[in-house]
């Protein structure tokens, strides 16, 4: 465990502000200048023990480099992605209010999804060629967009679970050691925090309402717990890239540590809410004080990894349609901006005819 | 008269934290802009390290639209976590 920011009453965005307050403490400690050359490794070693940033023109491990485009560009691809199962909703949303919240959260998912994709590119690779990797199957993105929205209530249910996973997951990368990435976080992360509430009312309301509603919320609490689990990532005994990536502070938990934490966090959100998790076995270990839970279907994990899962199809062909559709819109747009750059080199040209024809 | 065009100067004050801008100057080409730019913002130890970008490549909003131009976010409250309830004894939220 890693500093206070598991600390047990403190709130997700007093983490993020901790870990924000950490990263302009580390920066003022100072370790600065450059390494000598043959020392690249040492220094990079030594700015990462110490808690500092790696910037983008810093020497870097190939493999650190490349470790943080393929996780980075993942991260970026689940937020756009991520924009499709509640963009489903937007237009049969119950109220204006809703509506509303609705638009303003896919349009924050959108948000997000470009400043990652910004955040990649500091490391030398190319938009376009991230697009490229996300539709013809690359690099992936988070197995939990590949579940269907059933219900409106599904759209609470992401905002609970999935955005509550979410942030469990991404408030240690706040203390990442890249720079660009771990700034872009603490940003994504005070965002994140409306998503989570929006999503939590929601349920509220549903489960307070007529049978039938509170019927609808139970259900996607059911159908979304074990996808929500599995956002994890498989069991530590099992995660390829777990262990070089602590070492080089990218990630800060391991998969089981973030799983238990979020499975704590949710049975106590659960009974406010007056909802159940739909596992039998989940009980609290005095001794611990954390709770005992069914883990999710992994083999179901890998198959919606691989492409099986109820809506990658659709996902990926959606993403793609878009980006073609969008095409003339781009060749548009340079083709107005050639036009100006154009515009402005001629006028000078003009003034000088101008000129000419009054002498 | 100052020679060459304006540059905008971004100096990163530490490791860690982004570029913000500190001023301007000017400088005949990017190299010197870049020389001028340590002298004149960093010769404290301001910086560890600096960008220069010619003013005439930043396009800014107008002062005069600002109303318009940013009002669109005005009235859009439940962007901020605040605006939701949350129900009594409901932690992590």
């Amino acid at each position: 465990m890693y500093g206070n920011d598991f600390g047990p009453d403190q709130s997700l965005l007093d983490q993020v502000a901790d870990a924000e307050r950490a990263l302009v403490e580390a920066a003022a400690r100072g370790r600065d200048g450059a390494p000598e050359t043959g020392e690249e490794q040492a220094y990079f070693d030594q700015i990462v023990a110490a808690e500092q940033k790696v910037e983008p023109r810093d020497w870097m491990p190939a493999a650190y480099r490349k470790t943080l485009i393929r996780q980075i560009a993942q991260h970026a691809h689940s937020e756009i992605i991520g924009m499709q199962p509640e963009g489903n909703w937007i237009s049969r949303a119950p109220s204006l209010k809703r509506k509303a919240i609705l638009l303003a959260k896919v349009q924050d998912e959108a948000g997000h999804g470009l400043y990652l994709y910004a955040a990649a590119e500091t490391l030398g690779i190319e938009r376009d060629e991230l697009v490229d990797m996300l539709i013809d199957g690359r690099q992936k993105y988070s197995s939990i967009f590949n579940y269907p929205t059933l219900s409106w209530a599904d759209v609470g249910a992401i905002g609970w679970l999935v955005d509550g996973a979410a942030i469990v997951n991404q408030v240690p990368l706040c203390r990442c050691s890249y720079g660009p990435y771990a700034r872009a976080m603490i940003r994504i992360c005070k965002e994140e925090s409306f998503h989570q509430r929006q999503g939590y009312e929601i349920l509220y309301t549903l489960a307070h309402g007529t049978p039938e509603q509170r019927a609808m919320a139970q259900d996607a609490v059911n159908r979304w717990w074990y996808p929500s689990l599995a956002m994890f990532g498989p069991p530590d005994t099992d995660s390829t890239h777990s262990e070089q990536s602590m070492g080089w502070k990218i990630k800060r938990f391991s998969n089981d540590d973030l799983r238990q934490r979020f499975v704590d966090m949710c049975v106590q959100q659960a009974s406010v809410l007056g909802l159940d998790l739909p596992d039998a076995d989940l009980r609290r270990d005095d001794e611990t004080g954390h709770y005992a839970y069914t883990q999710p279907d992994f083999d179901e994990l890998m198959q919606v990894i691989k492409g099986n899962g109820p809506c990658n199809r659709e996902r990926i062909a959606n993403r793609k349609r878009a980006h073609d559709n969008g095409a003339w819109v781009r060749e548009a747009a340079a083709a107005y901006a050639a036009k100006q750059t154009a515009g402005v080199r001629r006028e000078p040209a003009r003034s000088d005819a101008s000129e000419k024809a009054v002498a | 008269m100052a020679a060459g065009e304006l540059w905008e100067v971004f100096v990163r004050p530490r490791r860690g934290l982004a570029h913000t801008h500190v001023g301007s100057l000017h400088a005949p080409d990017a190299e010197m802009a870049l020389r001028n730019a340590r002298d004149v913002y960093t010769r404290r130890q301001e910086g560890v390290s600096i960008w220069v970008i010619p003013a005439g490549a930043i396009t800014a909003s107008s002062p005069d639209e600002k109303d318009a131009f940013f009002d669109p976010a005005a009235d859009k409250v439940y962007r901020h976590p605040t605006f939701y309830d949350v129900p009594e004894g409901a932690g992590h939220l």
